[in-house]
């Protein structure tokens, strides 16, 4: 397994959960948060673009960014679960990303001392944007949680429904413990007491609880997704596949 | 986007002469009205409804384009148009502003859209049925939009005025970078010169329409012009239009679907065929072909995110509570 397969897997994840914020383009529940969702896909999907590009000249191939990102198909995807799950609600969308950001602002800020240019490079500009997810997506779960009887119902819903893939967020690949044995990347599971400090944080202003989970689900970095995926795919890659060879 | 040249003021009135001839004045001088100038009643409420066609507009406008994002072609157009629907939706946002100054709340003009009491551009209720229709609205939409808007960057309405200097400068990013996709389909495959062809064939009259019935045709703008509100005829506008369009089709080998179309030496400008006005009124009193669909999904985000907001509103609520209980 190669380093540039564990920056795959991290522009996946940006990639996958950057396609379902977008989906809220239009549709939110107030004019700000149609602005402040693509806002955290533009973050994201930017984030996916620098990694897939990195990836592709380590790889040395002459894969670019869309090469890697629209011709591989689900079994190839190697996203971790929680980012493909679908939006739900609101509540679920604010807690999905808030599991996703807690997690990625300690990452980005161990990767700050990355052995790869690029990696530090996206570090820096990474971390800041996952702390303003983190206070964005926050707020939301405190206010949420914090409510009324139905937005807490809905938010303890989607604590049930998105808890049991938080534990993949932790584990590193073949690929990713290359990369971290390079020094490329940190090591994921180094990033759990900074990712409970802020989920527990934000959830006691919420009124949550943590749940016990009994079996953390796992499979996307061996491409054992959930039936969404290949439905996200079809539709991101419908238009780039039938013109092959042709630029955009 | 705004009003397709469509909005008359409303010239009611029951101040004094003396008042408005005052306020004239002001205008004449080119002062700009700030919100809390005396003003007609009449100047008010045209500005009410026009900044808010326009903030709709912009809201609802975010939906033909939204539907390309999942299905972009590259990354970096996926972005690009990600951050072009941001832009329209921060459009609406300071245009809801404005009109906020003017005594009207965001919720009033939220619900008068949603009844379908108020309009906006109809240009949004044709589908974007391929890619290329998202190059050919960055090109003709925000090119047509910037026409119109960039005489209101000096409307007598202060903040109105302001608020369309920020929106004009992003609105001409927008056409260039539409113009730039429609380049990179001119000039592609045969098949993406097709789709791009096709599209141009589907919004080059909606857009030539979005100015609005010719002058003779328009009631009440006298009034607009006279208070500044509007600084050219609908006619004017179209024609810089076109003027503008022609050589930029040219230059990218597509076709114009006028064959009326052709140079005027004596006027300098380009004449153009007649104009389906059934068409356009039929668009305008609301049987667009997305017409319904644009006011369902509207419908639907608001009523699906009513909890949301609710809960916002009992969250900062139980804050405020707790707050003064300590103190
Ligand atoms: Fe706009
Ligand atoms: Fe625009």
């Amino acid at each position: 397994m190669a380093v540039w397969e564990a920056l795959v897997e991290l522009a996946d994840d940006h990639l996958v959960l950057g396609h379902r914020v977008s989906e809220w383009c239009g549709h939110a529940p107030m004019l700000e948060e149609d602005l402040a969702m693509p806002n955290m896909a533009l973050d994201v999907i930017g984030t996916a673009r620098t990694l897939y590009t990195r990836a592709g000249e380590l790889e040395g191939k002459g894969r670019d960014e869309d090469a890697i990102a629209y011709l591989r198909n689900e079994r190839e995807y190697r996203n971790c679960l929680l980012v493909e799950r679908p939006n739900e609600d609101f509540a679920h969308t604010m807690l999905r990303q808030l599991y996703f950001a807690a997690f990625m602002k300690a990452f980005w800020d161990a990767a700050l001392s990355s052995a790869d240019d690029v990696v530090r490079g996206v570090a820096g500009k990474a971390g800041k944007e996952m702390a303003y997810h983190i206070r964005h997506a926050g707020e939301w779960v405190i206010r949420l949680g914090d409510g009324t009887e139905q937005s807490a119902r809905r938010m303890r819903d989607a604590v049930e429904a998105l808890s049991i893939y938080v534990d993949e967020l932790f584990d590193s690949s073949d690929a990713a413990q290359a990369a971290e044995a390079a020094g490329v990347l940190p090591k994921r599971s180094e990033m759990r007491a900074a990712f409970d400090k802020v989920i527990g944080d934000v959830f006691s202003e919420a009124l949550l609880e943590l749940p016990a989970v009994p079996y953390g689900q796992r499979g996307g970095r061996s491409g054992q997704h959930g039936e969404g995926l290949g439905h996200m795919l079809a539709e991101m890659q419908s238009l780039h596949r039938a013109h092959p060879g042709a630029a955009w | 986007m705004y009003s397709q040249g469509l909005i008359g003021a409303d010239g009611r009135t029951t101040e004094s002469e003396e008042f408005l001839a005052r306020f004239q004045a002001r205008i004449d001088a080119e002062e700009k009205i700030e919100p809390t100038d005396a003003m007609p009643e009449g100047y008010r409420r045209t500005l009410v409804r026009q900044i808010g066609q326009h903030a709709h507009s912009e809201i609802v406008g975010m939906l033909p384009e939204g539907n390309w994002i999942t299905r972009a072609p590259s990354l970096r157009r996926k972005a690009a148009l990600l951050a072009k629907v941001q832009d329209e939706g921060g459009h609406g946002l300071y245009l809801y502003c404005a009109a906020e100054t003017l005594g009207v709340s965001r919720e009033e003009m939220t619900e008068e859209l949603l009844t379908g009491k108020a309009k906006y551009s109809s240009i949004f209720n044709y589908p974007t049925l391929s890619w290329a229709d998202i190059g050919i609205i960055g090109w003709l939409v925000d090119g047509a939009a910037i026409m119109n808007q960039i005489p209101l960057c000096r409307c007598s309405y202060g903040p109105y005025a302001r608020a369309m200097i920020r929106v004009c400068k992003e609105e001409s990013f927008h056409q260039r970078q539409g113009y730039e996709l429609c380049m990179s389909l001119a000039f592609g495959t045969p098949e993406q010169k097709a789709m791009v062809q096709d599209a141009l064939n589907r919004w080059w009259w909606p857009s030539i329409m979005m100015f609005g019935p010719h002058d003779a045709d328009s009631q009440h703008s006298d009034q607009s012009m006279a208070w500044k509100i509007k600084r050219f005829s609908n006619d004017e506008l179209r024609q810089k239009f076109i003027d503008a369009t022609v050589p930029q089709a040219e230059y990218l080998g597509l076709t114009l679907p006028d064959p009326d179309l052709k140079w005027n030496e004596e006027k300098g400008g380009y004449d153009h065929g007649p104009i389906d006005w059934s068409e356009f009124w039929r668009v305008v009193k609301g049987q667009g072909p997305m017409a319904r669909d644009r006011i369902k999904a509207r419908k639907k985000a608001w009523d699906e995110g009513a909890w949301v907001r609710e809960a916002a509103l009992a969250h900062a609520e139980k804050r405020r509570a707790r707050k003064m209980a300590a103190e």
